[in-house]
């Protein structure tokens, strides 16, 4: 039996016959990054390969200097006569899937995706295949999310009520990709926005690739007498814990994210107030996915894949576990879910 | 339903009493009499019998989730190994209930008292598959937020970090009732109805005068050295009994026994409601400790556990687990209140009381204490052998103040048992804390095998209960719904404060209070502690 087109080794996924790892998390000669989360893309490789709208994020978390390839959507790099294309995640801002087709036989790797809409990046495209390499972060079927538009109102209710109590609204979130999906969903004539450093860096590189987001100011070390009541700031996670946050009088804090579906997560990690906004898939979104693509085989990654798997196999799919040394640390509570 | 589920959102989503009592207040402003009893009765922890049981329930929505199935837009009810990975993922019931099962159609909004008394009630009758069917439409027509309130009435206590006390502030707030009336209007049996909601607001308050508690005076754990206190001849020095705090009053020709979760436990204690009502004079009330005591001996608490809860106290446990109270400090005599003059004071006068009064066995003083700290610290060290805690210290010139008042009533206690213990089995624990693996079995060896001897649920850090979990998940050897046996690898120290043989535990013992003292990152399983280890330890029971 031939070896498969992709398997993983001690650093990733990788691909014997076009020798490129993708996403992997130790140096490598060739790696194909398929978002700039720092859980996918890992510093330290020769030569990067990545799709053309991911190249300021990772460039931002990477350096400046790292041998970066890129390509566009669809379009076909070859690789030792591999053939890869990379295709819209619907994830964050240039995150993508990766195809690689070789010898008749096509293999697509999603990456983190979602497929609901998403204002700031490019929606998620299904690409089909005959073996799928998919993430199941939220593999579960208690994992529906509500529509981006009700939480949106939640979102601004909140703000609104704060507001009018003389509060300062401050929503965690991950710096990229959740922030400016969180800013996309604001209504600016409730109050001012406020960001902190790590957002305000990122939300640049967003406007700069044309992205529209309301008006930002940046919420600076330095300045600390400014009267932010009434106002939305947006916030790393790891600002929460910071003497950053002590500025802002009488706060009501909340966190967007899948995880918030739950009521004990909500309470642990919410603060006063959690929303149900992810960048992955739920579960009938990875069921459409899983169906949509046609492929024969699925590899299961991030997440509970024994119960995917189970699953799947239940309804006459050949699905299997994709170990990772990874594989598990979703299990915390990543902050860009 | 609807407003009641916003109340419980509004509850659900602050940590802050403040806020609660403001979202309890503006509740019983808006619901109507017949749903606002309903809620008081929800709110402070009552729920009806057990209708349904929890096991049908998980089937029923199983069978009610509505799964997709790949390559087909039908769905397929799920199966019952996946409604328990969701439970295993949710950690609550009622929660994965709402999550699993969808909403269809919504009916027209119905006030609670309607769900509880026309469609809850009314399901003791049915048969189990009428049950089943009648569930399934009552979910279905619930959005997910009422779903998860309305299951959580049918299975389990709410738990919304609603405290009796703390809704009794809301009432009080609402109604401008005084919430000792209040608290004693909620006591004992009551039947949710619009005729109770009225009374329990009525302002009319001189029902409650006679048998109201005074609010009990709370000690500290001692901490710092002894002899930071000053002198010992400043302090009343006590042995401190392992018993039940209990208030004794005797007025108006009656005898009220209240405990210190403001439970009214007379009834539990025929033998000593007997003799204060026969020796005790009328306007007197006392504070002190229920105690299982037998031939000039206290019993272990694990006794005096079999006394607990009763509805009634047959002749035959009164013989086997005789109790007395032992009396410590007197809070009102010939009708008056005499908690404002120092404990010295009221000592004094209790000491007259019960030379006149306390004539009957049942009826006994704490003994006091003297010494220099020294000779104290050394008759502290006989505290075990004396089935004693440890001793109680309190300020000889304080007056007696309710709540936990720092610096006038310490207590000095023994350092617990501890042993150390393997970590078996482990699952989510509730609440905020539903999500974390936080509710641990621990083994001891028996022979080369791992026996279950004590669950605990806190003594750690948030940071080691999430480091512990994300162990856990790896290290899953087996799961049983949302429990999860895992590798025998980590071990623990256990506190816990004593020990009992009880045949209906593996080992024929179970332990007292058992806690987490710390997590032994430095020991090994083959390091833990065993079932003989734990035996030395059993107190010898008097005959």
């Amino acid at each position: 039996m031939p070896n498969p087109l992709l398997q993983t080794d001690d650093r990733g996924i990788y691909c014997a016959a076009g020798d490129f790892h993708i996403d992997p998390w130790k140096p490598v000669p060739r790696a194909v990054v398929t978002h700039a989360h720092s859980d996918h893309a890992r510093p330290g490789s020769q030569a990067y390969l990545a799709s053309r709208t991911s190249e300021p994020f990772l460039r931002k978390r990477l350096g400046k200097s790292i041998s970066l390839q890129t390509a566009d959507f669809g379009e076909t790099v070859t690789l030792n006569g591999v053939r890869v294309s990379l295709h819209p995640a619907g994830h964050i801002r240039g995150s993508a899937q990766v195809r690689v087709e070789h010898n008749g036989e096509v293999w697509v790797v999603t990456g983190d995706y979602k497929v609901r809409p998403d204002p700031t990046c490019t929606p998620f495209e299904l690409v089909p295949c005959d073996v799928l390499i998919t993430e199941c972060t939220f593999g579960l079927p208690v994992y529906r999310w509500p529509e981006p538009e009700d939480v949106a109102k939640e979102i601004n209710d909140w703000w609104r009520q704060n507001a009018s109590e003389g509060r300062t609204s401050i929503m965690f979130a991950y710096a990229l990709g959740k922030a400016q999906r969180v800013l996309a969903l604001l209504d600016d004539s409730i109050g001012p926005i406020y960001t902190h450093g790590a957002v305000q860096q990122m939300t640049q590189s967003y406007r700069e690739a044309g992205v529209k987001l309301p008006a930002t100011t940046y919420a600076t070390g330095k300045d600390t007498s400014h009267d932010y009541t009434g106002g939305m700031v947006i916030a790393p996670t790891s600002a929460g814990r910071s003497n950053w946050i002590r500025r802002f009088s009488s706060p009501s804090t909340g966190f967007a994210s899948g995880w918030m579906m739950l009521r004990g997560t909500r309470r642990r990690r919410a603060g006063d107030r959690g929303f149900v906004l992810s960048d992955h898939v739920d579960w009938p979104a990875l069921m459409d996915v899983i169906d949509g693509t046609g492929a024969e085989r699925v590899l299961l990654t991030h997440g509970d894949t024994a119960i995917v798997t189970r699953w799947l196999r239940e309804q006459g799919i050949d699905a299997r576990d994709l170990e990772t040394p990874f594989a598990r640390q979703e299990e915390d509570v990543a902050e860009e879910a | 339903m609807e407003r009641f589920t916003q109340l419980y959102a509004a509850l659900d989503e602050t940590t802050s009493t403040n806020r609660k009592v403001k979202a309890m207040v503006n509740y019983f402003d808006e619901a109507p009499p017949e749903d606002a009893c309903w809620s008081v009765y929800f709110l402070s922890g009552r729920r009806p019998k057990r209708l349904l049981s929890s096991r049908a329930m998980r089937r029923w929505a199983a069978a009610a989730a509505e799964l997709e199935q790949i390559g087909s837009d039908q769905t397929a009810p799920m199966p019952e190994w996946m409604f328990e990975a969701c439970y295993g993922e949710v950690g609550d019931l009622a929660e994965t209930i709402s999550l699993v099962v969808p909403t269809e159609e919504r009916g027209a909004p119905r006030p609670l008292h309607y769900w509880v008394e026309e469609r809850l009630l009314p399901m003791r009758a049915m048969e189990e598959d009428e049950q089943q069917a009648e569930m399934t439409r009552i979910w279905k027509q619930f959005t997910q937020a009422e779903r998860f309130v309305w299951t959580k009435l049918t299975t389990s206590a709410l738990r919304v970090g609603v405290g009796k006390k703390l809704l009794i502030r809301a009432l009080s707030e609402f109604s401008g009732i005084d919430k000792s009336v209040l608290s004693h209007r909620l006591m004992g049996p009551w039947k949710p109805s619009a005729e109770f909601y009225e009374q329990l607001l009525s302002e009319d308050e001189t029902d409650a005068a006679a048998s109201q508690p005074y609010p009990f005076c709370l000690a500290r754990p001692l901490e710092d050295d002894v002899e930071t206190l000053g002198s010992p001849d400043d302090w009343l020095i006590e042995w401190k009994a392992d018993g039940i705090r209990a208030q004794l009053i005797r007025r108006q020709g009656e005898v009220f026994i209240w405990s210190r979760g403001e439970e009214q436990i007379g009834h539990q204690y025929p033998e000593v409601r007997e003799a204060v009502q026969a020796y005790v004079p009328d306007g007197t009330v006392v504070d002190g400790e229920l105690l299982a005591f037998k031939n000039d001996e206290v019993l272990p608490f694990g006794q005096m556990q079999r006394r607990i809860g009763r509805k009634n106290v047959s002749k035959q446990m009164q013989r086997e687990v005789p109790v007395v109270f032992v009396t410590y400090d007197l809070l009102e005599m010939g009708g008056h209140d005499v908690r404002e003059e120092p404990l010295h004071e009221r000592c004094a006068m209790l000491d007259r009381l019960a030379e006149d009064h306390f004539t009957n066995e049942k009826l006994r003083l704490s003994p006091l204490l003297d010494g220099s700290w020294e000779e104290l610290q050394e008759l502290r060290e006989e505290s075990r052998e004396r089935k004693m805690e440890g001793f109680m210290l309190k300020r000889r010139d304080a007056p007696y103040v309710g709540g936990r008042k720092t610096g006038i009533w310490w207590k000095w206690k023994v350092d617990p048992y501890t042993l150390d213990a393997v970590m078996l089995y482990a699952q989510p624990g509730s609440g905020r804390r539903a999500s974390l693996f936080t509710d641990y079995t621990f083994g001891l060896w028996q022979g080369d095998e791992l026996k279950p001897f004590a669950k605990g649920y806190f003594g750690l850090t948030d940071d080691e209960f999430e480091e512990i979990t994300r162990w856990v998940r790896r290290n899953t050897v087996d799961r049983f719904g949302p429990v999860r046996q895992v590798e025998p690898e980590l071990v623990f120290e256990i506190a816990f404060e004593g020990v009992r043989r009880n045949n209906r535990k593996d080992i024929g013992m179970s332990v007292r209070f058992p806690r987490m003292a710390r997590w032994r990152r430095d020991l090994s399983p083959s390091d833990a502690d065993s079932v003989d280890d734990l035996a030395r330890l059993l107190p010898d029971l008097p005959e």
